[in-house]
This record gives structure tokens, C-alpha cells and sequence, in this order.
């Protein structure tokens, strides 16, 4: 037992050491990348007070009060009433959840079906000319307008406008999943993987998806920021979700008429939409310059 | 079990004459290959009109039998490799016949190709791309045997111990396993990719350049290590390079290609000693000899060699042969046997040669 005893000793220092270097390493990297930092504090901000927004509300969402109509930001108000007397900063807490319970399945959405699509049109000759003829079907009709057209068609819900959001979001991925499709099959390990008698799906799993999870990545948080922005215009033209639903997009329309006399009611959700996007997007764009190394090795 | 404390009958230490093609006529060839013709398309669907695109390869036949190398060599674009991956159907060749242990394979099913993929295998030239860098060793090794259900690989145990005995086999340590493709050096990944090959137990391995992206001491490593492993295991080799030195060291037999045909096919040595058609000649002049001095009257070929889009007429190596005669302007000169001594095991397509 005595020749062990120097060996915990030398060992406490050597961890400290590590984990030093480690979290130095850490901060060098943050230091490297200040949008994808700023984004992500952003982020999880808006993020925690709408998750909050039963607890931290002053007010129901949706209660009238016809007496404090239009009122400016008061210590009862922080952010001011609407013209039907509801406070803001309750709604505006409310309305972060609509938007990025948009952003975030609108994103998923979008790139699971752009993935699936994208591999057989990449993989499966046969598909190929089919998906895309689609895809540029879809893509010759501006997002606004087709998200506005399958909303005219159906009751307005949650649901549907996630749906209606996600349709022209598509062809992107598609084209995005495509092209990496077919760079990374002319990979020899592909080309391996072929020669060891795998099959198409394992090789699809094993050997492509992991190798194009950072462009899907980035382009998934760009998804999330369009699909909120979409969200609220759609929600501002009248076409988006439900007025029991409270959302910035909502709000900002509701507020239009009154803007000479209460800006605040403009003001307040479009400050927090322009800031959840911005957040989304230098997320977004942190994301591609971190993962990528040739730009990292670059600065 | 004391393993026996002879060394296994490599021939690298002693240079032989090749006596091992042991084969007896009857049985058939463990690959026959007869015609095998791959054409490139150019210039998408508008080149479809016009003839033929690319004749990468253009009519190659030949014969390997068990436990032989037979070595594919000529100039980049001669389409050597593009014979390599024909044969395994990794490359969807034109027309032509392969054949199996007697069994075609062009034009087999998917699912009854994927079944003779167990039998023949490829060891790529660069050992970089070929490795998923996102896998470790171990997983790299065991995907063809995930691949395939075997007694000899059944059950986490079972596939453990032989991906010990696999990582044994190359010479890579057993802490190998965990690593990632990056962390290995060129060598030790060309090792992982032979150890790849090997899982299924194939009988044949088309083995591309194997060695050309290596430093030369590696290369002697693993050009030995592939001979080992052939006398152990009784694999033939199609073994493509445009390294002469390797090839003769390796090789049971070589076959000369120019522009998608071959020219001369022989026996290793004999090739080496007796070469007959004009490319072979300026092939072999070309390579430096390791002595300081030597000269040699070096016969090197006039200028580039043709384009494979629209090749010469008649005999292929004609514009660029110095004993051209009218004829190889006509004609194509069929492969032929040569000489009486050799049984017909050597062939030469070339109007000048007898």
C-alpha cells in the first residue's frame, strides 16, 4: 500500500491541470465565437420568460378591461394596454410561446421531410426526377403567398399553421439533403461500404446522415427564424392563428390602427419578435462558422 | 497450441520464379473475366447521340485462379482501375462477362450480387477516403461482419475475439480498436483497410494501388503483409499499380494495358526478362533502376498518349510507336499467344511480333 500512496497525490494536480486546460480551452473558444454566444443567451432568454409566462404574467392574457384602454406603460402596465384594455406584458410573455413553438417544429418538420426526401432523390434514380419536379413546383410559388393559399383552405389552428409554414420550407431542405446526397456517394468509404455488401439503408445511416448532421444543422436554425417571422404575418394579415391564441403577430395587428396614439402597443411584441429572430439567426450563423473548419482555421 | 515456429512461405526474402499456378485445367478459373467493356458517357444526355463516349476499357479479358496475384499495370488513364471496380460491380461495366467460381455476375440482382460480395473484396488506393472518419476501428472491421451472419462471428463475444485476431492479422495493437480513422497513421490505416477485407474471409481481392499513396518503407510493410496473408489464406490477388518494382515483387502474372486494352499478359519474370510489345519495352525503360550509373538505352514514347475519347485506329500505340508499320494503322492486332516454350501463357497484341 505504501507504493501507492505518492499516486493520488500526483493525480489531484494532473486533474486540476486538465480540467483548467479544458475549460480554458473553452473560453478561447467562446472568445472565437461571440454572434453564436450573444444568440444563444438571446435565446434562452426569451425562451425562459415565455415558459415562465404563467408565473411572471401580472395579468390573464386575454381579461378585458375596458377602463385602462390604450393606457401607456404604468407600474400596473409595464408595457401598456391594447385597445380592448388587456395588458401587453402579460400577452407579450404569452405570445413568445406561440412563436417558438412555431419555430421550433416548423424546423423539425421541415428537415425531416426535406432529409427523407432529399436521400431518395439523391440515392434512387428512379425518385430523383419525380421529388425535384415537385420541389421546383413548390418553390415557383412565393412562401408568402402558398402558406397564405393551403391557410385559406383550411380552419385556422395551430396545427394548421405549423403545416401551412412548413410546405414552402421543403424544397429547400430537399435541394440542401440532394446536393450533399450526391457528393457524399461518390465517398470512398461509401463506395467501401458498398463493397462490404452493405445495404442501402444501413450505408444511408451509417455512413451519410452523420456526415451532413452541420449544413442541417445551420439550416434548420434559418427554417426556425423564417418559420417565426412567417408566423407572425400571417398572424398580422388575419390568416394566422387563432385571436384566442395570444401571439406578437397578433398584437403588432391589432396595434397597427392605434399607433399615432399608443405606439407602445407596436412597439413592445415587435421589439421581442425582431430580437427572437435576431437571436435564432446569430445562432444560426455562430453554428456554421463554429462547425466548420476551414473557416475556423481561417480567423 | 504452440504455433509452429516455421515462418510462413512468403516470398519476399528469396527472389523466385513464380512456380505456383498450381490450378489444374479442369476446374474453372476462380475469376474469368472475357470482354469486359466499360464506357463512359460524356457530356450528360446531348453525348448519348454520339458513339460510344469514353472507352475506358475496351474488351479485356483474362483468367486468375486460386491463391494467384495477377497484376493490372500501364499509364494513369489506362483504365486499369476502372477494370478493378468493374469486376466487383462497383462500377456497372458496358457489356462483357465475370464470372465467379463459374458464376456470372453481370447482371445478377442486387440481392444476389450483395451474396458474392462476401467472396471478393477491394483494398482501395487511398486509405483516407476510403474509412468513414466519424467510425471507430472497431466498427470500421466489423461492418462487413454485421454485414454477413456467420458461426464464426455469432454473438458479441464471437465478433470480439475475431476482431482481435483481424487487428492481430494486420499488426495493429488491440487499443487500436477504439481509435478514430484520423488518429491512425497512412500505413496503419491501409492496415485497417486490409483488416476490413479480410473479415468475410474472401477468395479474392481486388486490391487498387494499394500501396501508391504510401512512403516507401510503409509500402514495403504492407506489399509484404498482403504476400503473408496470401500464403496463409490462399487469396488471389488482382493487384492494380503502376509501381513496376512492387508489381514484380508480388506478382505471379502481369498484364500490360494501353489505352482500355491489354497488350502483353505473362508470367511475372518473364515479362520482366522478355518483354515483346513495344509499349511493355518503353513501360519497363522507363522505370529508374536502383544503381548509381546504370544506364540504359531508354526507349521512351513520343509524346502524350491519345485521348481515350477518340482513340487511333487499328493498333492503339501506333502514333506513338517507333516500329509502326502501315498495318497498325489498319488493323487492331488480336492477343495473341507468343512463343512455343510458354504454353500460351504468354500473349502479345502486335502486328510485329511473332
Amino acid at each position: 500500500m505504501t507504493m501507492t500512496s505518492p499516486a493520488p497525490a500526483s493525480a489531484a494536480p494532473a486533474a486540476t491541470e486538465r480540467h483548467a486546460r479544458r475549460s480554458a480551452r473553452r473560453r478561447r473558444w467562446m472568445r472565437k465565437h461571440p454572434p453564436l454566444i450573444l444568440g444563444a443567451v438571446l435565446l434562452v432568454l426569451v425562451a425562459g420568460l415565455s415558459l415562465a409566462a404563467p408565473w411572471i404574467a401580472t395579468h390573464d392574457p386575454q381579461a378585458l378591461d375596458p377602463l385602462a384602454r390604450l393606457a401607456p406603460p404604468s407600474a400596473a402596465h409595464p408595457f401598456g394596454t391594447d385597445a380592448l384594455g388587456r395588458d401587453l406584458f402579460s400577452r407579450v410573455m404569452w405570445g413568445g410561446r406561440a412563436s417558438l413553438v412555431v419555430g421550433l417544429t416548423v424546423a423539425v418538420l421541415a428537415t425531416s421531410a426535406g432529409v427523407l426526401l432529399g436521400l431518395a432523390a439523391g440515392f434512387v434514380r428512379r425518385a430523383d426526377g419525380l421529388v425535384m419536379r415537385l420541389m421546383d413546383g413548390l418553390m415557383a410559388i412565393p412562401d408568402i403567398l402558398l402558406a397564405i393559399a393551403l391557410m385559406a383552405v383550411t380552419r385556422a389552428s395551430l396545427t394548421t399553421v405549423i403545416v401551412a409554414i412548413t410546405v414552402p420550407q421543403v424544397p429547400r431542405v430537399v435541394r440542401l439533403v440532394r446536393s450533399l446526397a450526391l457528393s457524399l456517394r461518390e465517398q470512398q468509404y461509401v463506395e467501401a461500404a458498398r463493397a462490404l455488401g452493405t445495404r442501402l439503408p444501413v450505408i444511408l445511416w451509417r455512413h451519410v446522415l452523420p456526415n451532413m448532421v452541420t449544413p442541417l444543422v445551420v439550416q434548420a436554425t434559418f427554417i426556425a427564424a423564417t418559420a417565426m417571422l412567417t408566423e407572425a404575418l400571417l398572424s398580422f394579415l388575419g390568416v394566422g392563428l387563432p385571436p384566442q391564441i395570444p401571439s406578437w403577430g397578433t398584437m403588432m395587428a391589432d396595434g397597427r390602427n392605434f399607433v399615432a396614439v399608443a405606439f407602445h402597443a407596436v412597439l413592445f411584441p415587435g421589439l421581442f419578435l425582431a430580437a427572437t429572430v435576431l437571436s435564432v439567426n446569430l445562432v444560426g450563423d455562430g453554428l456554421r462558422d463554429a462547425l466548420d473548419p476551414r473557416l475556423s482555421r481561417q480567423l | 497450441m504452440i504455433p509452429p515456429m516455421i515462418a510462413p512461405t512468403s516470398p519476399q526474402a528469396e527472389p523466385q520464379p513464380n512456380p505456383r499456378r498450381t490450378a489444374t485445367p479442369s476446374a474453372p478459373p476462380l475469376l474469368e473475366v472475357s470482354d469486359l467493356t466499360k464506357h463512359f458517357l460524356v457530356g450528360g444526355k446531348a453525348g448519348r447521340g454520339r458513339a460510344g463516349g469514353v472507352k475506358a476499357v475496351d474488351g479485356v479479358s483474362f483468367a486468375l485462379d486460386r491463391g494467384e496475384t495477377l497484376s493490372l499495370v500501364g499509364e494513369s488513364g489506362c483504365g486499369k482501375t476502372t477494370t478493378g471496380k468493374s469486376v466487383l460491380r462497383l462500377i456497372e461495366p458496358t457489356a462483357g462477362s465475370v464470372r465467379l467460381e463459374g458464376e456470372e455476375l453481370l447482371g445478377l440482382a442486387p440481392s444476389r450480387m450483395r451474396s458474392h460480395r462476401r467472396d471478393m473484396q477491394i483494398i482501395f488506393q487511398d486509405p483516407y477516403a476510403s474509412l468513414n472518419p466519424r467510425l471507430s476501428a472497431a466498427e470500421i472491421v466489423a461492418e462487413p461482419m454485421r454485414n454477413f451472419a456467420d458461426p464464426a462471428w455469432r454473438g458479441p463475444g464471437a465478433l470480439r475475439d475475431r476482431l482481435a485476431w483481424l487487428f492481430a492479422k494486420v499488426g495493429l495493437r488491440p487499443e487500436a480498436m477504439a481509435k478514430l480513422p484520423g488518429e491512425f497513421s497512412g500505413g496503419q490505416r491501409q492496415r485497417l483497410g486490409i483488416a476490413r477485407a479480410l473479415a468475410l474471409k474472401p477468395k479474392l481481392i481486388v486490391c487498387d494501388e494499394p500501396v501508391s499513396a504510401l512512403d516507401v518503407s510503409v509500402q514495403a510493410q504492407v506489399v509484404n503483409l498482403l504476400m503473408d496473408l496470401q500464403a496463409e489464406f490462399g487469396l488471389s490477388y488482382l493487384f492494380v499499380a503502376h509501381d513496376l518494382a512492387v508489381v514484380r515483387h508480388i506478382s505471379h502474372r502481369v498484364a500490360v494495358m494501353y489505352l482500355g486494352r491489354i497488350v502483353e499478359i505473362a508470367e511475372c519474370e518473364r515479362l520482366f526478362t522478355d518483354p515483346q510489345h513495344p509499349y511493355t519495352r518503353m513501360l519497363l525503360s522507363a522505370a529508374p533502376i536502383p544503381a548509381p550509373g546504370a544506364r540504359t538505352t531508354r526507349v521512351l514514347p513520343i509524346g502524350d498518349p491519345p485521348s481515350a475519347l477518340n482513340p487511333p485506329a487499328g493498333c492503339r500505340f501506333h502514333p506513338r510507336c517507333p516500329m509502326a508499320r502501315p498495318i497498325c494503322r489498319e488493323t487492331a492486332p488480336p492477343l495473341i499467344p507468343h512463343g512455343s516454350a510458354t504454353g500460351g501463357a504468354h500473349r502479345v497484341a502486335c502486328h510485329l511480333v511473332s
